[in-house]
């Protein structure tokens, strides 16, 4: 039987990866360690002194780990989105040289959409791991948490794609970072509830993919009550990854197969 | 002999802008087709129509007896494509590019891994196997590149502008090879725009300028047709050139005068000679040589093929 399309590309990106794996895994260790030894435990042991009814009810480091999880996989997802689909269009334009085969449009961005989804669990797994190697809880109840990650990094994949496909010259880029996905990282409820945020931000929060898995992952960790009903977000989450996704593919089309 | 390819009233628009024109072609199992033009005559367009890249605005074409509009996949399943500018994997191994490729057409580690070895040999490349691309000269990515584009065994090898960037002797390690190629009855389609290229390897060829077809034919057929045998070439000194044009123009039944020589066109370059001689002008230098494409297109648009 043949291979789908979709999966020829997946197998691609693999063949890809295999060459900076190592790297990227040592990384994506690190990264989780350093951030929640320092914010979770150092930073913590200050906010815990003087809220001693915790934050949410729970201690600043349970608070924060879940949140940092889904924030960890936006911030994956918007890489996945970016850097490589410049690459693939124009700075290496190795797109071109995929879609002189069988793939079409649609496979290469599905197989994109697969490969860029395994790149977030990838990291989001091991952040669980770590995260319940802190003892903010059981490693099941942590792996878990990786299923709202992994639907808010697969909508910023699909978004960035999107984007990125439609920029001309890669400046746009940076710029997106700076405006766009740190701030979203900062402000959707990871760090703080966004009940701390001025009244006329609030509602921006709400509206990004990130808030809505913060706080699902934060309810699965910590048994939480989520502000919004848990399959209002999975529904807005699924959204965002359909309409980006149908949003990438006309641009694909357009400056590739013209 | 069937046809491998048939357009008609082939046409590309982008929006107010007409790359090909309404043109018609077709080309035999076998053969090497040449597509001949300068930049912008929409040669690429043409190509990436054939390779079921860009959509047909207008007309029919059939590509190994498919639309590549409707059956485009199937269709990039049975054609090899060298592109204008390489789309290698960079950071990959030559080894891992071929192996990636041949993952796309759905063929087994197995089959792809003998045919790596059968490639590089081909393409004088099996020492580079387990280097980077990012390491290889030019002329090495552009071979890779044809060795790439024939690991699925294609029906029709589409190569735009092979040669275009590479060093006289890449070329020509790149032109044997194509040679080669064309021996086996691999079917290729080669859009350039060195007149020696399309000589070298095209067994028929369509002239392309601005969006048309203008003339048609195998090479010898074409400047048969369009030039007379030989051509005389005279180079004057700077400004030179000007003063003596209506003299020149007297010599020879058809002339060219370019920039910075002219071109005598004659079926007797010795006694066209002996007459610019006995006409007391005096060329800095004199060069009789065999009409060459370059003088067809010359003839067929007014310009040179290569500013």
């Amino acid at each position: 039987m043949a291979t789908p399309l979709p999966l020829r590309v997946f197998e691609a990106e693999a063949r890809v990866y295999r060459r900076t794996w190592r790297g990227s895994v040592v990384s994506g260790f690190l990264n989780p360690i350093l951030y929640l030894a320092a914010m979770g435990v150092g930073l913590g042991s200050l906010v815990d002194q003087n809220l001693p009814g915790g934050v949410e009810g729970v201690s600043y480091l349970t608070f924060l780990a879940p949140g940092l999880l889904v924030a960890t996989a936006m911030q994956t997802g918007a890489g996945e989105g970016a850097w490589k689909v410049m690459a693939g269009i124009k700075w290496q334009k190795t797109y071109q040289a995929k879609l002189a085969t069988p793939i079409g449009v649609p496979s290469l961005v599905a197989g994109h959409m697969l490969w860029s989804g395994a790149r977030v669990l990838m990291v989001s797994v091991i952040f669980a791991v770590i995260m319940s190697a802190f003892r903010v809880a059981p490693l099941l109840q942590s792996l878990l948490a990786v299923g709202p990650a992994l639907l808010v990094g697969l909508a910023m994949v699909a978004a960035t794609t999107a984007f990125t496909a439609r920029l001309d010259e890669p400046t746009g880029l940076p710029l997106f970072f700076r405006f766009v996905v740190i701030p979203m990282f900062l402000f959707s409820g990871a760090f703080f509830p966004i009940t701390q945020l001025p009244g006329w931000l609030q509602p921006i929060a709400l509206a990004t993919p990130m808030f809505h898995g913060v706080e699902l992952s934060r309810a699965i960790v910590v048994g939480a009550e989520p502000a919004v009903t848990w399959w209002v977000s999975v529904m807005y989450l699924s959204a965002w990854i359909a309409i980006g996704t149908a949003l990438a593919v006309s641009p694909f089309r357009k400056r590739l197969t013209p | 002999m069937t046809a491998l390819i048939h357009a008609t009233g082939l046409t590309k628009r982008f929006g107010e802008f007409t790359a090909v024109d309404d043109i018609d072609f077709s080309v035999e199992q076998g053969e090497s087709f040449g597509f001949l033009g300068p930049n912008g005559a929409g040669k690429t367009s043409t190509m990436r129509m054939i390779g079921a890249v860009s959509s047909i605005t207008d007309g029919t074409l059939s590509v190994l007896g498919l639309n590549p509009m409707e059956q485009g996949s199937q269709l990039r399943s049975r054609l090899g494509v060298v592109p204008q500018e390489d789309n290698l994997d960079q950071e990959l191994t030559v080894y891992d590019n071929l192996m990636m490729y041949g993952r796309y057409f759905d063929l087994s580690r197995a089959v792809i891994r003998e045919r790596i070895d059968e490639l590089l040999e081909f393409v004088q490349l099996t020492e580079k196997r387990m280097s980077k691309v990012d390491a290889l000269s030019g002329g090495m990515k552009r071979r890779l590149t044809i060795a790439r584009g024939l690991i699925n065994e294609p029906d029709l090898l589409i190569l735009d502008e092979p040669t275009t960037g590479l060093d006289p002797q890449a070329r020509h390690v790149l032109w044997d090879r194509l040679y080669r190629l064309k021996q086996q009855g691999v079917t290729l389609i080669i859009t350039t725009h060195y007149m020696d290229e399309a000589e070298q390897l095209c067994d028929r060829l369509v002239v392309m300028d601005k969006a048309k077809i203008v003339a048609e034919g195998s090479p010898r057929s074409l400047i048969e047709e369009y030039a007379p045998r030989e051509v005389v070439e005279v180079r004057f000194p700077a400004g030179v050139l000007d003063d003596v044009t209506d003299r020149i123009e007297d010599l020879a039944p058809r002339t060219e005068i370019l920039a910075d020589r002219a071109l005598l066109y004659t079926d007797d370059a010795e006694s066209t000679i002996a007459s610019i001689a006995a006409s007391g002008l005096d060329p800095e230098t004199i060069l009789a040589r065999r009409s060459s494409l370059e003088d067809v297109f010359l003839r067929l648009t007014g310009r040179s093929l290569v500013e």
